[in-house]
């Protein structure tokens, strides 16, 4: 979790992302966000996260994300 | 049958008189059969494409469920005796079978789109190399274009491509699919719905809804009022001043830029507010596709606002795939080594972006002017994503961001800033855009607009007073607009002013609508789609 942090907390210094719960629903995270977040998820926990995934659920905190996260490592 | 034909009128009242009329578990079909009747007339040989990418679509989308259900028995019944290992190496060997068959359908249903749309493009192009190599010229092709067949295509793909991500279940009756495609207030611009959106209300069975039904009805008419009114008058003068280029440069460059912007807006929402009232007097739910997209505050935001269901396709379907593919991951993880970290992260998005303006570009009309506007549309979002850093240091420096002079700059710059490019849907030539862009600074003189030269244009002091009192009632509605539903509001207000307000909106449509010698109704812009 993290290194999730990390990668967001990058993008946007300014969101506290273990509180804030609708980063899509508020238009922090834009589509340029999602594709930089997807990419360095994918280096950093080598996890693909396919585009049907993409959806205000699954990015709309870091703790939701982190769930998507798991799911995906698990079924691989 | 247009929209704005008498035939079309006579049909309506038809469809939906019978449609309350007939047993209610026979409306999905007399809805089925009104579509084919109302597509027929487009002409026949249309019904033979769109049945065509019907046919394919249900058997593909049959074919992706059944192998996932072969999928799941077989692991179910083998549950005990399969591997981890050999659980995945059967899920990837179904996978790639759906894979194939959901390009196979893809391929051949864009396949179609793309004969029909684009070979005469393709063949100038390579008409233009011959040219100068001296060889002989190709000779073009005859094929109609289906009115539509750009929004029936996408709508469909993107359906299949649901099935395939297992969002929802193929649709087993084909007659329902068929409507699903075809649905006639829809067919032919759009909006592009979504199976899992307009499926729930599409084959319910419908009471009469008086509410509904007026509300419906109070939005046809404003559709009407937006395209009779107002874009099939503005129109002749846009189309004088972008005909006559030689003739009008300079400020009539500005006034027709900002004429076809208002003629745009009338035609298209006023299209879409006329399919979404009947769908609606229907009892039938249909998607919106603007949401006052002149009040933008940004490109990024104009196009969130502006043909939502258009831009949200292209976001799903083919800027997210193709931004997180795994080709694209590795292009990124390579670009980030070799180029670093901040021009390395850029690389997917860029190329997502200009692949998907590209796509949009060339999705509007098989021209250069088109692909040219796309891709000057995603250069300008490239652009302002790059200056994003510059405007937070501009906003911490100066607290103005919320006050009212700022806003209102936001919104006259996008505003200026989109009818900037679309002087290239304007002049539909490249060249001659660029020139007369340029001329409204190097030609410009504002003096020129108090000759009396704008009557020149085809319209009279009548005409411009209509416009003007038709724009006047477009803002303040879309003001209002923003704390509710107008139509919310009047149904709220006493019968006498409701009816004066219906009354006065059927009436000024038969009065000031743009018909007769010199106002051909004319096809809608997003017909030709």
């Amino acid at each position: 979790m993290e290194a999730l942090l990390e990668i967001l907390g990058e993008l946007h210094p300014e969101i506290d992302f273990e509180t804030h719960k609708s980063l899509i629903d508020d238009k922090i995270l834009d589509s340029f966000d999602i594709i930089t977040i997807i990419a360095e998820i994918n280096d950093e926990y080598d996890v693909a996260i396919p585009a049907h995934e993409i959806t205000p659920e699954n990015f709309n905190s870091a703790s939701a994300l982190y769930e998507l996260i798991e799911r995906l490592k698990d079924e691989d | 049958m247009l929209f704005t034909s008498y035939g079309f009128i006579f049909f309506l009242c038809v469809v939906i008189g019978l449609y309350y009329i007939i047993p209610k578990q026979f409306q999905w079909k007399l809805l089925l059969v009104s579509s084919f009747v109302f597509y027929y007339f487009s002409g026949w040989s249309n019904l033979i494409y769109i049945s065509v990418t019907i046919v394919s679509t249900y058997f593909v989308g049959l074919k992706l469920d059944s192998l996932d259900r072969q999928q799941n028995l077989y692991l179910k019944e083998n549950k005990e005796v399969l591997s981890r290992e050999d659980k995945k190496a059967y899920k990837e060997k179904i996978k790639a079978r759906r894979w194939r068959w959901l390009l196979l359908c893809l391929f051949f249903n864009l396949g179609i789109l793309a004969v029909i749309k684009y070979t005469n493009f393709v063949i100038a192009n390579i008409n233009s190399i011959f040219t100068l190599f001296k060889l002989n010229e190709l000779s073009f092709v005859n094929l109609l274009l289906p009115m539509g067949i750009s929004f029936y295509t996408f709508q469909t793909m993107g359906y299949i491509i649901d099935v395939y991500r297992g969002k929802y279940g193929a649709e087993k009756n084909i007659g329902k699919l068929a409507l699903f495609v075809s649905f006639f207030p829809q067919l032919i611009q759009g909006p592009i719905s979504r199976y899992d959106d307009l499926s729930l209300s599409l084959y319910k069975e419908h009471n009469f809804d008086p509410k509904g039904f007026s509300f419906g009805f109070q939005r046809v008419l404003w559709g009407y009022f937006k395209k009779l009114v107002i874009a099939d008058r503005i129109v002749i003068a846009v189309l004088e001043i972008t005909k006559n280029p030689e003739t009008y440069d300079g400020i009539f460059v500005l006034v027709g830029m900002v004429f076809y912007a208002i003629q745009l807006y009338a035609d298209f929402t006023g299209g879409i507010d006329i399919t979404i009232g009947i769908a609606q007097m229907l009892g039938i739910k249909v998607k919106e596709n603007f949401n006052r997209p002149y009040f933008s505050k940004s490109i990024v935001e104009y196009w969130r606002r502006w043909h939502i269901t258009m831009g949200t396709w292209f976001k799903d379907y083919i800027f997210y795939p193709l931004s997180v593919c795994k080709p694209m991951l590795n292009i990124s993880k390579s670009s980030r080594k070799r180029f670093g970290e901040q021009i390395g992260k850029r690389v997917p998005v860029y190329l997502s972006t200009i692949t998907v303006w590209f796509t949009t570009g060339i999705w509007h009309g098989s021209s250069w002017n088109f692909i040219v506007w796309g891709l000057l549309n995603g250069f300008v979002i490239l652009v302002s994503q790059e200056f994003e850093p510059l405007y937070a240091k501009f906003h911490q420096k100066f607290n103005v961001r919320n006050t009212f002079g700022f806003r209102l700059f936001q919104v006259i710059r996008t505003f200026l800033l989109m009818s900037s490019l679309r002087i290239l849907d304007c002049y539909r030539d490249v060249g001659i855009s660029f020139r007369m862009f340029g001329s409204m600074f190097t030609k410009l003189n504002i003096n020129e607009l108090f000759t009396g030269s704008l009557l020149k244009l085809g319209l009279d002091i009548s005409d411009y007073v209509v416009l003007l009192i038709g724009v006047i009632i477009l803002i303040s509605l879309s003001l209002v607009q923003r704390s509710g539903s107008v139509r919310e509001k009047i149904s709220g207000k006493p019968v006498i002013i409701r009816y004066t307000v219906f009354v006065l909106l059927f009436f000024s449509i038969i009065i000031f609508g743009a018909y007769g010698i010199g106002f051909d109704s004319n096809q809608f812009i997003y017909n030709q789609f």
